[in-house]
């Protein structure tokens, strides 16, 4: 795609040349990502660790170790809520779970899980169908603050109203305030939530298949992905999940430019829901 | 006419409060054979429907959709930003939406939509700020301007709210201070 574009200016050089020093170096892979969001967060970046140049930020990178965890925070974008587009957990509750009801246990696969409000999201839905004991989710992302976070389970108390709200649209059968208890600190939610939760470490750019999955929810990650690199994701979720197993996207995410596109059908359309076409 | 030399690569639009009037006047000047592609940020609430798209494709010749994540930018096409997320433009002139944190208060941002425009199309862009409230998209329209694009901004005193062109011709006076009627000639003659 360069052939019709003019010399490369400066700093777009420079920020090629960061994120292959980040890769190398730490092995985070970027160089795939969209470039326009990745390009306005490493602005940030350089701000605020004072650096005149990208390429004072990648020195800074390759010889001090320690400010990568902060630099990941600026690379990955954090933006999450509890049962975000209620629409898309409905959706799950009346016409997912029905089908999920019919497995002796459940894998469901949280990818981009950021600080855990869908998964605790998931895990609530769960409970309230009654199908938390049979399950297992797995909750996975690439920055380890958010996973830690999202092992913590504690919200900023001012987010619970709009949670709230969320759920109840999302069609809960419970309140919200079942599930956490809130003192200065912030709502911390029940650990109980958790017990069926494995968080980890997992990179849907350079990591593997997760075996067997029932139903995969990757929602808001797959937008910050060139065309190529939603394509290994989307292949990658093809090839874990189980026959017939859901895959969940978010609301701006679709299938519709991957070649995988034919393992699948439409499900929700509308709540970007995929049912994996059995063999 | 303009001639393929000189022909811009695309527009991008900026509009707040009064946006649905003042695009009203502006899209449906565009031919069908419209040139150009163009790309807009209208601020919406988040939780509501996109109806500002049927709404101007009623009344409009060239095609009205909403940005799509990874769709090609296509000419004569004009793309709206889907509400509470950011609309950009790649270097490989495809459209990114991003789920971004709010810019001064605005998801979606014009800021964010001019600067990353500018980027992928330098001097061949035009931008255009519109009326509103606030003071989103002077920091792009410069970023426009700064990368040899031109910038277009409507007439304040004719606007329906004043402080959005206000702001953009203080930090951008190499722009052009147009009434809406004259904002849609300019652009009709320059992708035509
Ligand atoms: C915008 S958040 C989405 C959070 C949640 N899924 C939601 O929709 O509310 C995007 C998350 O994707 C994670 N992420 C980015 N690149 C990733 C990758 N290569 N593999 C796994 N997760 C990634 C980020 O760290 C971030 O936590």
């Amino acid at each position: 795609m360069t052939d019709d574009l003019p010399v490369a200016k400066t700093d777009d050089i420079e920020i090629r040349l960061l994120l292959e020093a980040i890769f190398r170096k730490y092995h985070y892979d970027f160089r795939n990502y969209a470039i326009a969001s990745i390009k306005r967060r490493l602005v940030q970046a350089r701000d605020h660790f004072r650096c005149a140049t990208f390429s004072q930020l990648q020195d800074k990178a390759l010889h001090d170790p320690a400010i990568l965890r902060e630099l990941l925070g600026f690379l990955t974008v954090q933006v999450s809520e509890m049962f975000r587009d209620p629409s898309y957990f409905k959706a799950i509750r009346e016409k997912v779970v029905p089908h999920l009801r019919t497995y002796p246990s459940l894998k469901i696969w949280v990818a981009g899980c950021s600080s855990g409000e869908e998964v605790y999201s998931l895990a609530i839905l769960l409970r309230e169908e009654g199908l938390e004991e049979k399950a297992m989710i797995y909750a996975t992302d690439i920055n380890p603050e958010a996973l830690r976070k999202a092992e913590a389970g504690i919200f900023s108390t001012d987010r619970i109203q709009q949670f709230t709200q969320n759920h109840r649209l999302s069609g809960g059968k419970s309140s919200l305030s079942d599930y956490y208890t809130a003192d200065y600190g912030g709502a911390q939610f029940d650990k109980t939530l958790r017990s069926r939760v494995l968080f980890s470490d997992h990179s849907l750019v350079t990591d593997a298949v997760f075996g067997e999955m029932h139903l995969i929810s990757c929602r808001n990650v797959l937008i910050y992905f060139d065309r190529d690199l939603q394509d290994r994701a989307i292949g990658l979720f093809r090839d874990s999940l189980g026959r017939k197993g859901f895959l969940g996207l978010g609301s701006k995410e679709s299938l519709r430019f991957s070649k995988h596109s034919d393992a699948f059908a439409d499900f929700s359309r509308d709540e970007r829901l995929y049912q994996k076409l059995g063999a | 006419m303009a001639d393929a030399a000189t022909k811009p690569a695309a527009i991008v639009i900026g509009a707040s409060a009064g946006a649905l009037g003042a695009l009203s006047v502006i899209l449906p000047e565009l031919p069908a054979a419209y040139r150009v592609p163009v790309l807009v940020v209208v601020h919406v609430p988040p939780d509501r429907n996109n109806m500002m798209v049927d709404l101007l494709q009623a009344k409009s010749q060239i095609r009205i959709c909403e940005a799509e994540d990874k769709d090609s930018i296509r000419p004569g096409v004009a793309y709206l930003a889907p509400p509470d997320y950011h609309l950009q433009v790649e270097p490989t002139h495809e459209i990114s939406l991003s789920n971004d944190e709010a810019v001064m208060f605005s998801r979606p941002s014009i800021d964010v939509l001019f600067e990353t425009a500018a980027d992928a199309y330098g001097p061949g862009l035009i931008g255009v700020v519109l009326t509103g409230g606030n003071s989103d998209g002077s920091k792009g329209l410069r970023a426009i301007i700064d990368a040899g694009g031109q910038g277009l901004v409507q007439r304040p005193d004719l606007a329906f709210a004043t402080a959005m062109p206000q702001a953009a011709a203080a930090a951008c006076p190499e722009a052009q201070v147009l009434s809406l009627e004259d904002i849609a000639a300019y652009l009709k003659k320059a992708g035509t």
